[in-house]
């Protein structure tokens, strides 16, 4: 009863807090805080999207009319830039007069936008300050480009992650699911005791090896295979992450549905074959019926470690964050970009946040599949009875 | 528990006037080697040198909780405004210097590129080694990860601050990208001079739009003319260079500087 509450308690906290760093995502500027983009007075545009902001500072935008300005090539100015147009001697030993150098740099040229801190803003400043939007629901979920570190707005779509997620744990389910049930009935109904005695332990040992192990062993030699057999030019894909994560996702599946089997009461088994029932036939009229509630339970662990596997998938995916159209592509993991992205953030800031608003959306996948399979096995009790 | 080591520690510690050294992992080892042996033959000096990535370091600089910073980078435009605010005037010294090789698997035709090509290619221009001079084949373009100061500078002095396509694969690690790179025909990927060994091959880059290729060794990086070249720095407070200085000094040396070039990183040209 306590233990029960204690956890029920732990696990409510780590959701709340899970869930209120990730929602504060949606209060913060894609532009990073306490900087701020600047136009010339006199141009025309007023406002622009991350996504244009972001292109005009990789140069894929180069020329105002792009984003509704006019026909002059668009003047790119970051603070570093500043030694190009002021010497140190104008800017002053402590900067003193670095403000009033940007004011005058940004009114000097009519195509200019400009990236820089705040607190270098004039009180007299003579420009455009450009608004720029919250990060909005639609940006976050239905954007296509996952660049936080881009500058000065970042991308932070989540759409190809989601993708890559889910192709990488589908195709490991698939794998996993067909291979464990069989080697399960094999091990409860088939394979004799001294078989059996071998092969139990062996299972579970595949449960024993670190993920980082499982990881290199991909990279190693599932990546390289894949790539001959497919003749890609590339082996780290989607499907290699669902190889490694379904042969990790084995051991549970294959112990759970096992253990469930066996749990079918002697008198059962032996009444169908006594109705002349052939072994198969009381295999599946019979013990699977029987165990549907555990294999669902070993199917569920499975699929969970699947979906949150972190280690191997970052090894083997290749972490590209594409939208993936065929799992013989390089995808990119909820997991992974955690793991890979949470050491560089700043705590608190909007990188951070957003990895946080990854998480998640990964808790809800989970909480999705485990309402569905107990869906589905409440259902099937329903019908037995 | 923890409060009372780390306590113990830090009385321990200022008791002895040691030094603390702290920052970019690409330094970490270095600083390690060097003030392993400078220990060795100053029996009173104690220094202690910790990672944790080259921002990390100078957050400490601007706290005041170590006494010398190692970075990766040149500190930024905001961090000198943070140690300016604080009003700790600091110093910057160039200890070594660190050369990235542009690598391709072994049956590649390509053996040289110009700045400008590496830009197309990380940013996702060029999409066919035959767009270079190579065979027709798609490239796979291989990337550290975000978080490695690594990603940063090649962005920086390579890519003109231009982004990296969302295509280009990013590896946890530069052994990954070896690996990657030795078994993939259309690969490409960036590591550290150190790194490289012969299961991959190193290209010639220019930056000079094709005039002079650059091989990547260790005496082209020495003498200057490869050109994807980084410095890594020591950035420590005026306030208390009398107490480091001689071990700055000791890493500048002719002996200090062997130790850079054992580590696998550039000795400074005298």
């Amino acid at each position: 009863m306590l233990s029960s509450s204690i956890t029920s308690l732990t696990v409510l906290l780590i959701v709340v807090f899970l869930f209120k760093e990730g929602i504060g995502l949606f209060n913060q500027k894609p532009v990073e805080p306490g900087y701020v983009i600047a136009i010339n007075k006199n141009n025309k545009v007023k406002e622009l999207s991350s996504v244009q902001l972001k292109n005009i500072y990789d140069q894929k935008i180069t020329h105002w009319s792009e984003v509704g300005g006019t026909h002059d090539s668009i003047v790119l100015f970051q603070l570093e830039d500043i030694s190009n147009y002021y010497s140190d001697e104008q800017i002053g030993d402590n900067m003193q007069n670095l403000g009033t150098c940007l004011s005058r740099l940004v009114d000097s040229l009519p195509n200019i936008i400009a990236f820089f801190p705040d607190k270098y803003l004039d009180k007299k400043f003579q420009g455009t300050l450009l608004e720029v939007d919250k990060v909005s629901l639609a940006d976050f979920f239905a954007g296509k480009e996952w660049i936080p570190s881009a500058k000065p707005s970042a991308q932070l779509g989540v759409l190809p992650l989601i993708l890559g997620t889910l192709w990488v744990s589908l195709g490991a389910i698939l794998l996993a699911l067909p291979l464990g049930l069989a080697a399960a009935v094999y091990m409860s109904e088939i394979a004799n005791e001294r078989v059996r005695r071998i092969m139990k332990p062996l299972i579970e040992l595949l449960a024993g090896i670190p993920s980082v192990v499982y990881g290199f062993f991909g990279l190693v030699i599932i990546v390289p295979l894949i790539q001959k057999t497919f003749d890609l030019p590339v082996g780290e894909t989607g499907l290699a992450g669902s190889i490694v994560l379904g042969i990790m996702a084995l051991p549970t599946i294959i112990t759970i549905s096992e253990d469930a089997m066996r749990n079918t009461p002697r008198a059962m088994k032996e009444a169908s074959l006594a109705l002349g029932a052939s072994r198969w036939q009381t295999i599946y009229k019979v013990i699977i019926p029987y165990s549907i509630s555990g294999i669902s339970a070993g199917a569920i662990l499975g699929i969970g470690r699947a979906i949150g596997e972190t280690m191997a998938v970052l090894m083997v995916t290749g972490n590209a964050a594409v939208i993936p159209h065929t799992i013989l592509a390089p995808v990119r993991t909820i997991p992974a970009t955690i793991a890979a992205e949470l050491g560089e953030t700043s705590n608190g800031g909007l990188h951070y946040k957003a990895l946080f608003a990854l998480g998640c959306i990964l808790f809800l996948i989970t909480l999705f599949i485990n309402l569905t399979v107990e869906f589905i096995s409440n259902r099937q009790k329903h019908n037995k009875n | 528990m923890k409060k009372t080591i780390l306590m113990v520690m830090m009385v321990y510690t200022s008791v002895n006037f040691a030094q603390k050294i702290k920052g970019s992992d690409t330094v970490l080892p270095l600083s390690q080697k060097e003030a392993e042996t400078y220990m060795k033959s100053n029996k009173t000096a104690k220094i202690t040198v910790t990672g944790g990535g080259s921002g990390v370091g100078l957050a400490a600089l601007v706290d005041n909780t170590t006494d010398i910073a190692m970075s990766s980078r040149k500190i930024k435009m905001d961090e000198k405004i943070k140690l300016q605010d604080a009003g700790r005037p600091y110093k910057e010294t160039i200890i070594a210097f660190d050369a990235l090789s542009v690598i391709v698997n072994n049956s590649n035709k390509v053996s040289q590129l110009t700045r400008e090509q590496l830009e197309g290619i990380f940013t996702g221009k060029i999409k066919n080694w035959k767009e270079v001079g190579g065979d027709d084949m798609p490239m796979v373009v291989y990337s550290r990860e975000s978080s490695s100061g690594t990603f940063e500078f090649f962005k920086e002095h390579v890519m003109n601050k231009k982004n990296y396509a969302a295509s280009v694969l990013s590896m946890p690690a530069t052994g990954a990208i070896v690996q990657s790179v030795s078994q993939t025909k259309g690969a490409i990927g960036y590591i550290g001079l150190a790194y490289t060994d012969k299961s991959v091959k190193d290209l010639k880059v220019s930056y000079d739009a094709g005039k002079t290729y650059i091989e990547p060794t260790m005496e082209t990086a020495k003498n200057k003319t490869y050109p994807i070249v980084r410095p890594l720095y020591y950035y420590y407070s005026t306030a208390v260079e009398k107490a480091v200085k001689p071990f700055v000094d000791y890493v500048l040396s002719a002996e200090g500087q062997k130790i850079v070039e054992q580590v696998g990183y550039v000795p400074l040209s005298k």
